[in-house]
């Protein structure tokens, strides 16, 4: 070959390369940002949130972050309703307040409030710390979601999240100035709106315990009988509970599971009464509980060992599960630390998506991320060095396949 | 004309810009920050909670003097005087 040949040979092959790079390119920029079935896990840290991705094998993971590095994220959501697809992430800067950002595009972009679109009445004599939950409100109103707060207090939304008004009737509630704060903060954390009655809602608070709404958010009512306060001299007050997480299922919405500090509970009329369903618990103290999407009476929960040393109990990482609505609990351990397991799983920070096979999902405070894609059976891990977690929400884009 | 000196995490407020000049800004710092919110309520909103106090994170300087060991939002602040806003060195 000669040395022109060679020149030209070479030419051609720096061509070739180039329009094979140009249409991988092309090929990935006309690929959706994410297909139907695709599982989203929406991970928030201390320092910043994730994205973290899978197809519906869930055997491969693509962890997509930080988004805001530094600032905490305590409360992450998914809403497909009204033909969108967004993320919402409460973000806090250490410095300069709280603000709810969306992306539209699966967190290659984020909205950037210039005003904080969440914060309190000036009369009111509150300032906001942080948002500890975001809940879209159901399908028939998609411009509807819901906003849990510290100080305690609730915001909706009628614009898909951008702007945020305070729940009068539990702003202005009575009991206000006896509400007093949990280790966490005054948080409310936990909103929960009846599919079947727009106008109840149970809402949970650290520490104040469960209200719920039969007007609409005009009035609420304490509905903690039976949850015990072990922390108070009287272990049975009308509120003052500290309530750490409720879950229900939107098939039965009545009936609801409560995991609080100290005890696990279930209650089948929407709270009036509680009854203690600690059978064969390691702990009855933790924070995180999620119900099964697809089964009415199976549960998740991870057990602490104690207020006072937040750890796996025996230092063993277990997930419990009942499938019976709380009669018994089962230990999954399969790919789990079972030695030497200081691991805490916060409230938010346990999911689970709507496959079919349910996938269920939880991060650490020492930012361990796990999955299951067989309901709990077993386990692997998608990472062990995040930063502390908490808040793990999971979706399935397009819904359940 | 008073100055306001913004830390990066505010430039956005700012078009990007590191400092502010507000016109008849003179009189107290929480005077200053009304007349700076006007224009760059961003700014102020991520400053002060919304009871208009100096966020607990947030340092504010009048010259070289913190105001917390001045008088607070109510420290004077003369024409041609610069306030520095800055984030506490503090956190984990």
């Amino acid at each position: 070959m000669t040395k022109a040949e060679a020149r030209e040979r070479k030419k051609k092959e720096k061509k070739e390369k180039k329009q094979k790079k140009e249409k991988k390119a092309k090929k990935k920029e006309g690929k959706p940002a994410a297909e139907n079935g695709d599982v989203l896990l929406l991970v928030g840290t201390v320092k910043g949130a994730f994205v973290v991705r899978s197809d519906k094998k869930r055997s491969k993971w693509k962890i997509e972050g930080p988004h805001f590095p530094g600032e905490s994220v305590y409360a992450m959501a998914y809403d497909e309703r009204g033909g969108r697809q967004r993320l919402l992430a409460a973000t806090r800067s250490f410095f300069f307040g709280s603000v709810i950002r969306t992306s539209d595009d699966f967190g290659k972009t984020w909205t950037a409030p210039e005003r904080q679109n969440i914060k309190f009445p000036e009369d009111s004599g509150l300032s906001l710390v942080q948002v500890w939950q975001i809940t879209p409100g159901p399908a028939d109103d998609p411009g509807l979601l819901w906003a849990g707060v510290e100080p305690h207090c609730l915001f909706e939304s009628h614009d898909g999240g951008d702007s945020w008004t305070v729940v009068e009737g539990l702003l202005k509630h009575e009991h206000r100035p006896k509400w007093t704060p949990g280790n966490g903060g005054l948080c409310l954390h936990t909103i929960i709106p009846d599919p079947e009655n727009r106008e109840r809602m149970v809402v949970a608070m650290s520490t104040g315990g469960v209200y719920r709404t039969d007007d609409g958010g005009k009035s609420w009512k304490p509905r903690n009988n039976g949850v015990r306060a072990q922390f108070l001299p009287d272990k049975h007050p009308e509120f003052g509970q500290c309530v750490h997480k409720i879950v229900h299922h939107p098939a039965r919405p009545g009936t609801l599971f409560l995991q609080n500090h100290w005890g696990l509970y279930r209650s089948d009329d929407w709270g009036d009464t509680w009854k203690d369903i600690a059978n064969g618990v390691p702990s009855d103290f933790g924070f995180a509980m999620q119900m099964h999407p697809h089964d009415k009476d199976t549960v998740y929960i991870v057990p602490v060992e104690s207020d006072g040393f937040r750890a796996a109990p025996e230092r063993k990482l277990r997930v419990y599960r009942t499938r019976n609505g709380g009669k018994s609990w089962k230990p999954l351990t399969e790919g789990l630390p079972q030695e030497g397991s200081y691991d805490l799983v916060l409230r938010d920070a346990l999911t689970a998506d709507s496959h079919d096979k349910v996938g269920v999902y939880f991060g650490t405070r020492a930012g361990k991320l796990f999955a299951s894609a067989n309901e709990g059976s077993s386990w692997s891990s998608i990472s062990d060095s995040l930063p502390s977690i908490v808040c793990v929400k999971a979706a399935v884009v397009g819904g359940a396949t | 004309m008073v100055t306001f000196e913004l830390p990066n995490a505010l430039m956005p407020f700012a078009r990007g810009l590191g400092e502010v000049r507000v016109e008849d800004a003179r009189g107290t710092v929480r005077e200053a920050l009304v007349r700076l919110g006007a224009t760059h309520p961003g700014i102020v909103e991520r400053v002060l909670t919304e009871q208009g106090e100096v966020r607990e994170h947030v340092n504010l300087f009048v010259g070289e003097e913190n105001i917390r060991f001045l008088k607070g939002l109510a420290t004077p602040v003369a024409e041609g005087e610069t306030i520095t806003i800055v984030p506490a060195v503090s956190g984990g």
